[in-house]
């Protein structure tokens, strides 16, 4: 009883402060809702005994992307948009590719949750087979990373590596060397 | 117990929402943001798929989306900050040099 | 040995087309003359050898290499000195380096690198005909065909900036790839029929065979070879070529259009005499056509004005005596005329040529008269050649003329024996108008500088002045040759005078083993019934031969005496005669309008299927539209797809997302 309160308000707070998320002018706001909001995911995956994720949203997501991401909004000391071109109008009443995006958007939801309505076993519990200390031990997790997924792990270090400089190189001002 | 359908319908919101975002939005940090919704969004969908088929896969895949989504978010956030260098401008409507 | 032959013009022509141009006249023109006199030798050598050897064995071959092997057909580059051949190489070489050394004088004041190419263009000619009458097989002979054929376009059109020059080379090409069509057709099926192209060897299989009583696959094949010598030989209906064809230098048209091209249709009915005697019904279109041809071309010369035209007609004519005599089966007689003829046709061209090259390029007729004082020299040779081709008693075309008219009376075609004496008279008096007219009475100038440019040759040409200049008669090259070839024209005949004067027609037991077929086991049974063995019977007749020739030296008298009634007394009868018939007339001048019918029936439809069907229907319309619509679809296609670079992101993005949904929705849609 008490883990399906707690499933809807970790759930409504995650929905809730994402909706915020793209709603606000403020970019700085937009982060500190999304922070909230994978905060509540955290809390999900826990109730889905998956503790070394939801350490891992707190720690890379929240923790890091999310720095940075505040980071560069500070860095870039990025203007807000301003009110004029600031539109809350309703986004089936925007122009071109806004009121498109916005239909598209809505068919994407009609769809998925037309499928989401026809799949059957969806009211089993989530938790009915198997038992909570072999899916959620680190140990399992390390195993399975280690050898079925070894060359997914080496290669997405590399993919960092790139990653990083790319980044390097990219942020980089013209005429520097 | 919570069925698995309802986790399901969260991440399925969460996605939507991130899409609108997307496309409704004129700051490119904004869109930035949405895509990690949509990112979040599939990770716990995996999730609650893995659990339920009793395995610890759903979890090693969010381990490598979040990593992509990292070096993604880094490198996205380096070419915005070249671009607002360039047009003093955060909005995805000023670059348009690749126009026909 | 044999290749010599060809070998030394063809030397002659590389050379002079390589360096021509850096060398001065003597070397250019001397060399290539010697090329000649250099074949004429060795050709007199190995006919020598040959009148060595036993009648019936009278041939040296010599095989190059192989040509083509495919399948069961060999064809191998080989060359044939026979009895025939023979007379084929010795007038060709012997009147074409006459020619070559009348040219040196006559081409002078060319400048260098036109006289080098003119003399390379005679001398690749000479190798051609060579080869096309050495050729032991049709595909040799039909390379000399084509090769002379190229050759006559060339020198017709030598003096290519002038647009008639042109027209008239482009005319007699496309006249003769017509006979040529014709004539590989009928090679073919020869070839498919009897399995060779070897003439030796086809008449060897031809022999055994009944002639054809009606028209067969035979028949066929050498009414189609006929067709293909119509063309060559200018004979009806593609002699349209001839005429215009002295647009070319008067050399030219001595050696390419009386002596020597034009006879080799003859030489190849004479070269396949036992396939077309076993052909009885093209026998008989051969002899009509050939009688038809000679009246016709007679009538017409009648009233020409320019002096080369009525030389013209007159070769066409004579062509036609020489098919007529190869129609009626009489073919060492048609063998004999085409000799003489080379010699006096080619003495009246160059004397012709004499009397253009003193009057600085007039050619037309009405304004000449008077120079037998001035020219002499040229005016007696070209009497004797002019007596000659009227067949007086005594000289070379009496003879030869005789003997055609003999055999076809002999044969039983009193038909065309008629229209053959006609055409003697007709002969006698167009020849002596042109005599009277050019060297006789007084000197007529044109009225007008005007007048002379329609006529003239590329030469400069001066206005005639009122007074009397200074003519001065052909220089030393030309006139020796027209002694030589005056000579020829005497005495040329004298090789076949018929037994019924005392002679024993050497010429014609000369030829004879060339139209039997030799089998080829053993040389002593040539058991086939030949028209030249028909013939022998008939010579017997020896009182009818004389009554014949009577007759024939009479109408030559009487023709001459009527172009000494009408012309030699000033015109004015000449002028009577044209009023009173004046459609006939005007008919004759035109030249039945034949090539009027031609254009109007067969170019012109031609040329606007090409023009406007095909090229602008076909080419422009269809072709070059599926190529430029192409292009321009793709041009659109692309001009409709740039509009996708917006180069909005958000726009990419949006496009991303419809994709997205469209294909859910599609596997929604089929769950």
């Amino acid at each position: 009883m008490s883990d399906t309160i707690l499933f809807y308000l970790l759930a409504g707070v995650a929905i809730g402060a994402s909706a915020l998320v793209i709603g606000q002018r403020n970019p700085m706001y937009s982060i500190m809702l999304l922070i909230t909001s994978f905060g509540a995911l955290a809390g999900l995956y826990i109730q889905l005994d998956a503790p070394f994720v939801a350490m891992a949203q707190i720690i890379v997501y929240a923790g890091a992307i999310m720095v940075l991401f505040l980071f560069v909004v500070m860095l870039l000391n990025a203007p807000q948009e301003d009110a004029a071109g600031w539109d809350r109008a309703h986004p089936m009443r925007r122009t071109g590719v806004g009121r498109f995006g916005a239909l598209l958007a809505v068919l994407l939801v009609v769809q998925l949750t037309w499928a989401l309505g026809r799949v059957a076993g969806l009211d089993a519990p989530v938790a009915g087979r198997g038992d909570a200390a072999v899916v959620g031990s680190v140990r399992e997790l390390g195993r399975v990373l280690f050898t079925d997924y070894v060359f997914a792990f080496e290669a997405t270090s590399i993919l960092i590596l790139a990653a990083m400089v790319g980044a390097v190189l990219l942020a980089r001002r013209e005429g520097d060397r | 117990m919570i069925p698995l359908g309802h986790y399901l319908v969260v991440s399925a919101v969460l996605f939507s929402i991130g899409v609108a975002g997307v496309f409704l939005r004129r700051n490119l940090i904004t869109i930035l943001l949405s895509i990690e919704i949509m990112l979040n969004a599939v990770n716990l969908s995996f999730v609650a798929f893995g659990r339920s088929l009793g395995t610890v896969d759903g979890q090693i895949i969010t381990f490598f989306v979040m990593t992509v989504a990292a070096a993604e978010a880094a490198v996205g956030l380096a070419i915005v900050i070249g671009l607002f260098r360039h047009r003093e401008s955060l909005s995805p409507d000023a670059f348009t040099s690749l126009k026909w | 040995m044999i290749a010599l032959i060809p070998l030394f013009p063809l030397l002659g022509f590389l050379v002079n087309a390589s360096f021509g141009r850096r060398l001065p006249k003597a070397v250019s023109g001397g060399l290539a003359s010697l090329a000649m006199i250099a074949a004429f030798g060795v050709s007199a050598v190995t006919v020598w050898q040959l009148a060595g050897l036993a009648p019936a064995q009278r041939a040296v071959t010599q095989t190059l290499y192989t040509w083509i092997a495919s399948g069961e057909f060999a064809f191998d580059l080989t060359f044939r000195v026979d009895p025939l051949s023979a007379v084929m190489i010795l007038v060709i070489t012997g009147i074409g380096a006459l020619i070559h050394i009348y040219s040196t004088a006559y081409m002078h004041e060319e400048p260098d690198g036109e006289y080098a190419r003119y003399f390379s263009y005679l001398n690749l000619f000479a190798a051609f005909m060579l080869v096309l009458v050495l050729g032991a097989n049709f595909l040799v002979l039909f390379v000399g065909w084509e090769g002379v054929g190229l050759c006559s376009y060339l020198l017709i059109g030598f003096w290519y900036q002038k647009r008639s020059a042109a027209d008239a080379g482009k005319k007699a090409f496309v006249v003769n790839r017509i006979g040529d069509y014709a004539f590989i057709l009928g090679a073919l099926l020869i070839a498919v029929r009897f399995g060779t192209l070897d003439f030796q060897r086809l008449a060897s299989a031809v022999a055994p065979l009944a002639p054809e009583s009606m028209f067969g696959p035979l028949s066929l094949a050498t009414l189609l070879l006929f067709i293909g010598a119509t063309g060559k030989s200018a004979q009806i209906p593609l002699y349209v070529w001839l005429p215009d064809a002295m647009e070319g230098p008067t050399p030219v048209s001595a050696l390419i259009h009386a002596a020597t091209m034009v006879t080799a249709g003859v030489y190849m009915i004479g070269r396949n005499a036992v396939l077309f005697s076993h052909a009885p019904e093209t026998m008989g279109v051969v002899a009509v056509i050939g009688a038809a041809t000679a009246l016709m071309a007679g009538t017409i010369g009648l009233v020409q004005n320019d002096i080369k035209r009525v030389l013209a007609y007159s070769t066409v004519s004579q062509l036609g005596y020489m098919f007529l005599a190869m129609g009626v089966g009489a073919f060492g007689a048609g063998i004999f005329h085409l000799y003489t003829h080379a010699f006096f046709k080619a003495l009246l061209f160059l004397g012709s040529g004499a009397v253009i090259h003193a009057l600085h390029g007039e050619q037309d007729i009405r304004h000449m008269g008077g120079l037998k004082a001035a020219l002499p020299i040229t005016y007696w040779t070209f009497l004797i050649g002019s007596l000659a081709i009227a067949g007086v008693p005594g000289l070379a075309g009496f003879f030869s003329k005789d003997e055609i008219l003999f055999e076809t009376f002999a044969h039983g075609r009193t038909i065309l024996w008629v229209v053959g004496v006609l055409t003697s008279l007709l002969t006698a008096t167009y020849m002596f108008r042109l005599v009277f007219l050019t060297f006789h009475g007084e000197r007529r100038h044109a009225a007008a500088p005007s007048h002379l440019a329609p006529s003239d040759a590329a030469h400069d040409s001066h206005p005639a002045p009122a007074h009397h200049d200074h003519l001065h008669d052909a220089p030393a090259a030309m006139a020796l040759v027209l002694v030589v070839l005056a000579v020829g024209s005497v005495a040329a005949g004298y090789a076949g005078v018929p037994r019924a004067l005392g002679g024993g027609n050497a010429l014609g037991a000369w030829l004879e083993p060339s139209f039997q077929a030799r089998s080829v086991t053993t040389l002593a049974d040539t058991q086939v019934v030949t028209p030249g063995e028909a013939a022998e019977e008939l010579t017997g007749e020896e009182g009818l031969e004389l009554s014949l020739m009577v007759v024939s030296s009479i109408v030559a008298i009487v023709g001459i005496g009527l172009a000494a009634f009408i012309w030699l007394t000033g015109g004015k009868r000449a002028e009577q005669a044209a009023r009173s018939f004046p459609g006939v007339h005007r008919l004759l001048l035109n030249k039945y309008y034949v090539d009027e019918v031609y254009d109007a029936a067969l170019v012109q439809p031609i040329r606007i299927v090409s023009e406007e069907g095909l090229w602008r229907g076909v080419d422009v319309y269809v072709i070059d539209g599926a190529v430029n619509g192409t292009a321009s679809i793709v041009n659109e296609g692309a001009t409709l797809m740039r509009r996708f670079q917006t180069g909005s992101v958000r726009t990419y993005a949006g496009s991303l997302l419809a994709g997205v949904v469209l294909i859910l929705g599609y596997y929604l849609w089929r769950w």
